[in-house]
């Protein structure tokens, strides 16, 4: 019997077994982000900002130049990169943990500031890598480690919208909110990815996209249970859909 | 300007410009007293020098900021007082792992806590144990007047890119807010090459570069801190101090920054009174001019250090003589701004009294 390989490795996407569980969706976030600077022949002036969270190791798996950021804080170094480099491509790829809790001001600031970056923003509602502990995206009810009962919305609070937070900032040129968890979805975060790089190629201010991401090891699921999950009650509390995406030909200071 | 070309400035702005003349690309900060004429400068002469200038939304961003621009090979710093140096911590331990080079300005107030916004040197032990989490340390610079403020501003640059390394400059409220004259020299652009074959710039016809501190594989942390430990241990050739009337003196005062020169006040008046007493100031922190200082211990010369905390760089001095001699120690404590009078006394009681 002969294989047919469904899709072929874009050249950005190291040639090497990651490190994530099985179900895990961080590479397919990794290679949609890849296979968008592949194909526009960008690989070559990226330089990509890592962040603390599962996908620390990310500069093993894409072939960029690559800054590790303290937890949180990637939006503010990729603001230092991008200001003496403003030529570059520059991105951010950040866990729910490191940008809605530890980095908040961070990224409220530099969207704010309207800096011409791209931020790739996955949220598995958990903090993945130290365990499944609660996060800022956890779901009211939502069983974590730190909240055995499941969250409670009066005491924990509810979960952060980022997507909605964000595109309400003023200089966020686009903003959205898409998932990994089907074939129309992928095609639809494909595009959400193509934009949110678009608009700073432009210079019109921060792209931000929000991917709705599995973590099957820590939700406690198959991962077909976990794509099922987003759907079913994921999306609910976070729904799908383009927050802000000014003309493409709108101007900037 | 005057006829010599020397123009008046406040230590702060010498800061300033000897790190613009100095090709600075990138300048990141949070305001805070006594240091806000630093970020006010900038704001206003480093886009005119061809830089980038953003007042960051807390310390934690500002040296974050330094650690993007810095990545890319471009001169970066931030400056900052006490509290906000400390907020800084963890990524000056990140810079000093992933080896990025960056100049830090920490005019010290006083503290602990909030502190007040007058001088200090409680920050000493933060400075030069390297200050954030881990077995790191930066080079240190201790400027006591404006003229120095400027040149080791300049010189911090240099040192941060042959090491590839953070560099501190340890100044105070004092430096920070007094104004001398000095004389400011011909700017010079950086030198693309210093950052060539390591700057983040696209991985274009080469292997990518990665700026990390995380590594889990077996064996590769420890190989990491032996070639950190290697780039500590050859900074030693760092080591300077200034040394004042100490030829024939008996007994000699170690102290730096600001303090040093009220010190040195003291000291003359006491000549003035025939008393043999000198000064040994270190212009580095770390590394300590241990050599220096065991060196006049070894004249038979007694030792007495004087800093503006309750005594830390006397450890460093007691280490540098151990064996040989001691140091007696007098501290002024934050809060206070100390006189020429008090340590006149000290130094004083020192050299008639011995140790106390
Ligand atoms: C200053 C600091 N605090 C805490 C941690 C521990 N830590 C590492 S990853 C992480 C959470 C990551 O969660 P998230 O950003 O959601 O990423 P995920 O692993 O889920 O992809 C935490 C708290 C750290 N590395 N640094
Ligand atoms: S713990 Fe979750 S986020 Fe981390 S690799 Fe496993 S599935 Fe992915
Ligand atoms: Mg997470």
């Amino acid at each position: 019997m002969s294989e047919t390989l469904a899709f072929t490795r874009t050249p950005s996407v190291a040639e090497t077994p990651t490190h994530y569980c099985p179900g895990c969706q961080h590479g397919v976030a990794h290679r949609m982000v890849a296979e968008y600077l592949d194909a526009e022949n960008l690989a070559e002036k990226t330089i990509m900002v890592t962040s603390i969270g599962c996908s620390v190791f990310l500069y093993n798996y894409l072939r960029f130049d690559s800054v590790e950021a303290p937890h949180g804080r990637a939006p503010a170094t990729a603001t230092g990169v991008k200001r003496v480099s403003p030529d570059k491509v520059v991105f951010t790829y950040q866990g729910d943990g490191d940008l809605a809790s530890i980095g908040m001001a961070e990224i409220m600031h530099a969207a704010n500031r309207g800096e011409r970056i791209t931020v790739v923003f996955v949220n598995n509602t958990v903090y993945g890598m130290t365990g499944g502990q609660m996060a800022p995206t956890t779901l009211v009810g939502q069983k974590t480690t730190t909240s055995p009962a499941g969250r409670c919305a009066s005491t924990e609070g509810a979960p952060f919208r980022m997507a909605e937070i964000v595109a309400g900032l003023g200089g966020v040129a686009f903003s959205a909110r898409v998932a990994l968890n089907n074939v129309k979805h992928l095609a639809q975060a494909r595009k959400a990815i193509r934009r949110a790089f678009e608009v700073q190629l432009a210079g019109q201010g921060m792209g931000f996209v929000e991917l709705l991401a599995t973590c099957p090891t820590n939700w406690k699921m198959t991962p077909v249970q976990a794509n099922e999950h987003i759907e079913a009650a994921i999306i609910p509390t976070f729904p799908l859909g383009v927050f802000k995406d000014i003309a493409k030909n709108a101007g900037a200071c | 300007m005057s006829a010599d070309g020397r123009i008046f400035v406040k230590g702060n702005e010498a800061v300033s410009m000897g790190a613009i003349d100095a090709g600075l690309k990138g300048y990141f900060g949070y305001p805070i007293t006594p240091q806000n004429e630093i970020p006010e400068y900038m704001s206003l002469h480093l886009p005119k020098a061809g830089g980038a200038f953003v007042q960051a939304e807390s310390e934690m961003a500002a040296i974050n900021m330094v650690l993007g621009a810095a990545a890319t090979g471009a001169r970066a710093m931030t400056s900052s007082s006490s509290p906000g140096v400390s907020l800084m911590q963890e990524s000056f331990s990140y810079m000093a792992t992933s080896e990025t080079p960056c100049v830090v300005v920490n005019m010290m107030r006083g503290g602990p806590g909030l502190g007040d916004i007058n001088t200090s040197q409680g920050d000493y032990y933060q400075a030069t144990r390297g200050g954030g989490h881990g077995d790191y340390r930066t080079p240190v610079l201790a400027p006591s007047t404006c003229q120095e403020a400027y040149d080791l501003t300049r010189e911090a640059f240099d040192i941060a890119f042959r090491f590839r390394t953070p560099v501190m400059i340890l100044g105070d409220a004092i430096l920070g807010q007094m104004k001398e004259p000095i004389t400011r020299g011909v700017p010079r652009p950086a030198d693309p090459a210093e950052s060539a074959d390591w700057g983040l710039s696209g991985a274009k016809g080469r292997e990518q570069r990665i700026f990390r501190s995380l590594f889990l594989a077996e064996g590769v942390l420890t190989a990491v801190n032996q070639r950190l430990r290697a780039k500590f241990e050859a900074m030693a050739s760092l080591a300077r101090c200034e040394t004042f009337m100490t030829e024939d003196a008996e007994l000699v005062v170690v102290s730096f920054g600001s303090i040093a020169r009220i010190v040195k006040s003291s000291i003359r008046k006491l000549r003035a009174r025939g008393l043999k007493v000198g000064l040994l100031r270190p212009i580095t922190l770390f590394p300590f001019p241990a050599e220096a200082v065991a060196a006049v211990a070894r004249q038979g010369k007694r030792l007495l250090t004087i800093e503006h905390n309750m005594g830390q760089m006397v450890d460093d001095v007691r280490l540098a003589v151990c064996g040989i001699a001691d140091s007696a120690f007098h501290g002024t404590l934050s809060g206070t701004i100390p006189t020429p009078d008090e340590y006149e006394a000290a130094i004083e009681a020192a050299l008639t009294g011995g140790s106390k």
